[in-house]
């Protein structure tokens, strides 16, 4: 048992690098979770951990390559790996045609025993998932799998038919994945598991540095980001109703206290008047923050009901009200940006960002859109291209608004380098950091008007 | 409570809850390590019927509390009949006031809510604390009193302590993130949607004169549609719809109309429905 007892702590501490908080009391339940289960089913041991020590089901992405790692399907080398390239193609092709999970993993197994490796000497070395896939290319076998799927029901002509090949495309997929999986625990072997899990898992979604998210993880963030706006919704409504609270009204106090005799059994409060805030956002579309901009995109298209008025205004040297493209309704979170660039006007004679023209055509031309009740938020990485950055344009729009807020994707220690005007504006307006969707959020919930 | 994870499937699965290895063993180790469950997953997946299904199979009373926003302690623990006490006090003129207080602070004029219904009780109780997410942030802190020493305190009577541990299921949209100190008290299980066999046979079970291919063909346009990027993505309980109109039309095969006339059943949005077409390639035809 203390094994098994030392593989729970070492994967706790894996999980606790990763940002998973993980209480002692947690890791007693987990290792009754094992008592109780056994460790003879690997699923349900997996099922197991993770209903004991996690608590969002955002961490479930992190947990499971982790507990791939300590507790995993094999130990070892494999026996007698034939690794003939063309046979192994052929076993999972047939694999893949009949959607059987077992044997993808061991076929998963197989490769990357016998095309993983890398180096010369044997023992010396590591595997690698990307040139097992290199060498088999699963995703080439997309036709003959259909071929053989068609083959055995023996039609072919009905409806559902036509998805066939997304199914095949999802099913590759996930030996793909597979096959990362095993080549991390081989490497794990070899350098010690800690190492691995620690550096070989990728940070979950509301981690990712916005600037350096690539395709997948974006698409993961924007799954992210729709229970995330339905959750500071509901957390600014709490926030509206509890500042709507005010004192004692005392007229209606007594006036109510007539049904229980005149004794006041409850106070009645008296009720403000709601005022909604207006919000104005700025946003930097340019290529060079276009993750970010991606993301508050869809964030602002969330915040849309929450506020009376929201204008957005969209920029790289030229600005332009993109308010009309983000209503509900027209809710298409891919083609969202692409339309913005496309149906607003958004640059001039070249394509990068110019704060300072286009913070001065701001001010010019929507300046009634800031009035005291405003408060507004500038997203972008500040950087002008060398050229002026206008700060007598952001000092307008600060007096008159009644909080400027500006977000900034880059940390904090590169505000000011090349030509990075951050430091500038950090003097006239309130500058965050705010790389992450886990920053945002917070930061989001923190500086927005009740 | 259950003797192992296989008795936990087994015995669902009589009550028609087929349950998910995760479901399975989670709810085991609930039993096992008396813990409250917290699932959380999309609506439509059977987080409530999870309940409803335990408290079948252990022969157990269901105490819901139905969450929402505003719900208090007066709605979740337990509150003192005004009506009645007030009858009491005018009834009882003559008697010296020491008396009559003790008297109108006694059980006959507490009204038990949910959470202290479930601890009072004798019988084998399985307490639904449903959409817990649509309560106010102050109802969790009165809830984790209740969850981690399962005892609520009234002022007036002292505290009343479980003799028997109800087995706790809290369900959420994740609507709002509960809090931190909640979620360590549970075990937590994310009810996601089912694969594709195990969609099936829940099709098999729940409509069982749907044909095989058609299930089949139902099933697998359904988890297309849930790889697509929509509003709402069907969940099971819209899986179980389509299914029941398609027997009810008297489908034998999916065809483009049929499907094209039938996708508002699983589809709840306008938007959806065109995207969704257009990937099918309904209009082709």
């Amino acid at each position: 048992m203390t094994e098994v007892a030392d593989r729970i702590t070492g994967l706790v501490g894996a999980l606790r690098a990763h940002g998973v908080r993980i209480g002692t009391g947690e890791s007693v339940d987990a290792a009754r979770a094992v008592e109780a289960l056994g460790l003879a089913d690997r699923e349900r041991l997996r099922e197991g951990l993770a209903a004991t020590l996690l608590h969002g089901p955002g961490q479930r992405a992190v947990f499971d390559p982790v507990f791939d790692l300590y507790f995993p399907r094999a130990v070892g080398d494999l026996k007698d790996s034939g690794a003939d390239r063309d046979e192994l193609r052929d076993r999972l092709a047939e694999a893949l045609a009949a959607n059987d999970q077992v044997l993808m993993a061991q076929l998963a197994a197989e490769a990357v025993d016998g095309m993983g490796g890398y180096g010369s000497s044997p023992g010396s070395d590591g595997f690698s998932a990307y040139q097992t896939l290199e060498r088999l290319r699963p995703q080439t076998l997309l036709a003959r799998v259909r071929a053989d799927v068609r083959g055995r029901d023996g039609s072919g002509a009905g409806f559902a038919d036509r998805l066939l090949d997304d199914e095949i495309r999802r099913r590759i997929e996930e030996f793909r994945r597979l096959v990362g999986t095993e080549a991390r625990r081989r490497v794990a072997e070899r350098r010690g598991r800690d190492e691995i899990a620690r550096r070989g898992v990728v940070p979950t979604a509301d981690r990712v540095d916005f600037l350096f998210a690539g395709r997948d993880q974006l698409a993961e963030l924007r799954r992210a980001v729709s229970p995330l706006a339905r959750k500071l919704a509901t957390r600014l409504a709490a926030r509206r109703r509890r500042a709507a609270r005010g004192t004692v009204d005392l007229r209606r106090t007594l006036r109510s206290s007539l049904s229980t005799g005149g004794v006041p059994m409850r106070p009645v409060l008296r009720r403000r008047r709601p005022v909604r805030p207006e919000l104005v956002l700025l946003c930097d579309v340019s290529g060079s923050v276009s993750g970010f901009s991606d993301f508050t995109m869809l964030l602002v298209q969330a915040l849309h009901d929450q506020f009376s008025k929201v204008r957005v205004f969209a920029f790289v040297n030229r600005l332009d009200e993109v308010t009309g493209l983000l209503g509900h309704g027209r809710a298409d979170p891919d083609g969202l940006s692409a339309r913005i660039r496309a149906e607003a006007v958004l640059t001039g004679w070249h394509g990068s960002s110019d704060y300072g023209v286009a913070l001065g055509e701001f001010a010019e031309r929507y300046g009634d859109a800031v009035g005291p009740r405003t408060t507004v938020f500038v997203l972008g990485d500040a950087r002008t291209n060398m050229s002026d950055p206008n700060l007598a344009a952001v000092r307008d729009v600060a007096r008159r608004a009644r909080r400027v807020y500006w977000l900034n994707p880059e940390p904090r220690a590169q505000w000011g380098t090349g030509d990075s005007a951050a430091p500038a504006y950090a003097e006239l307006v309130e500058m965050h950091e705010c790389r992450t969707a886990r920053q945002l959020s917070a930061l989001i919930a923190r500086l927005l008007p009740v | 409570m259950f003797t192992s994870v296989d008795d936990v499937s087994a015995r669902l699965a009589e009550t028609g809850y087929l349950a998910s290895p995760a479901v399975a063993t989670t709810v085991f180790l609930a039993g096992r390590l008396g813990k409250p469950l917290l699932v959380e997953g999309p609506a439509g997946v059977g987080k409530t019927e999870l309940a409803k299904a335990v408290a079948q199979v252990a022969g157990a009373r269901l105490v819901r509390l139905q969450c929402y926003e505003g719900v208090d302690e007066s709605r979740a623990l337990y509150e003192w009949n005004h009506a009645k006490q007030l009858l009491r006090i005018s009834a009882g003129r003559d008697e010296n006031w020491d008396d009559t207080r003790t008297d109108i602070f006694s059980e006959e004029f507490l009204l038990p809510r949910p959470l202290l219904t479930a601890i009072r009780g004798d019988e084998p109780t399985v307490l639904l604390i449903d959409e817990t997410d649509k309560a106010d942030v102050e109802m969790e802190g009165l809830l984790l009193e209740v969850l981690s020493d399962f005892q609520i305190t009234v002022p007036e009577l002292g505290t009343v302590t479980a003799t028997r541990r109800p087995f706790v299921v809290l369900t959420s949209n994740a609507g709002r993130e509960l809090s931190e100190a909640l979620r360590r008290r549970c075990l937590f299980l994310h009810i996601g949607f089912p694969e594709e066999e195990l969609e099936r046979r829940i099709v098999r079970l729940k409509v069982p004169g749907l044909g095989a291919a058609l299930t089949e063909s139902v099933v697998r346009v359904v988890g297309a549609l849930r790889a697509m990027d929509l509003r709402k993505v069907p969940s099971v309980a819209e899986t179980i719809d389509w299914a029941r109109t398609l027997l009810a039309l008297g489908a034998d095969t999916l065809d483009e109309t049929v499907v094209r006339d039938s996708l508002g059943v699983i589809l709840k949005h306008q938007d959806d429905i065109q995207k969704a077409a257009a990937k099918l390639d309904l209009d082709a035809l």
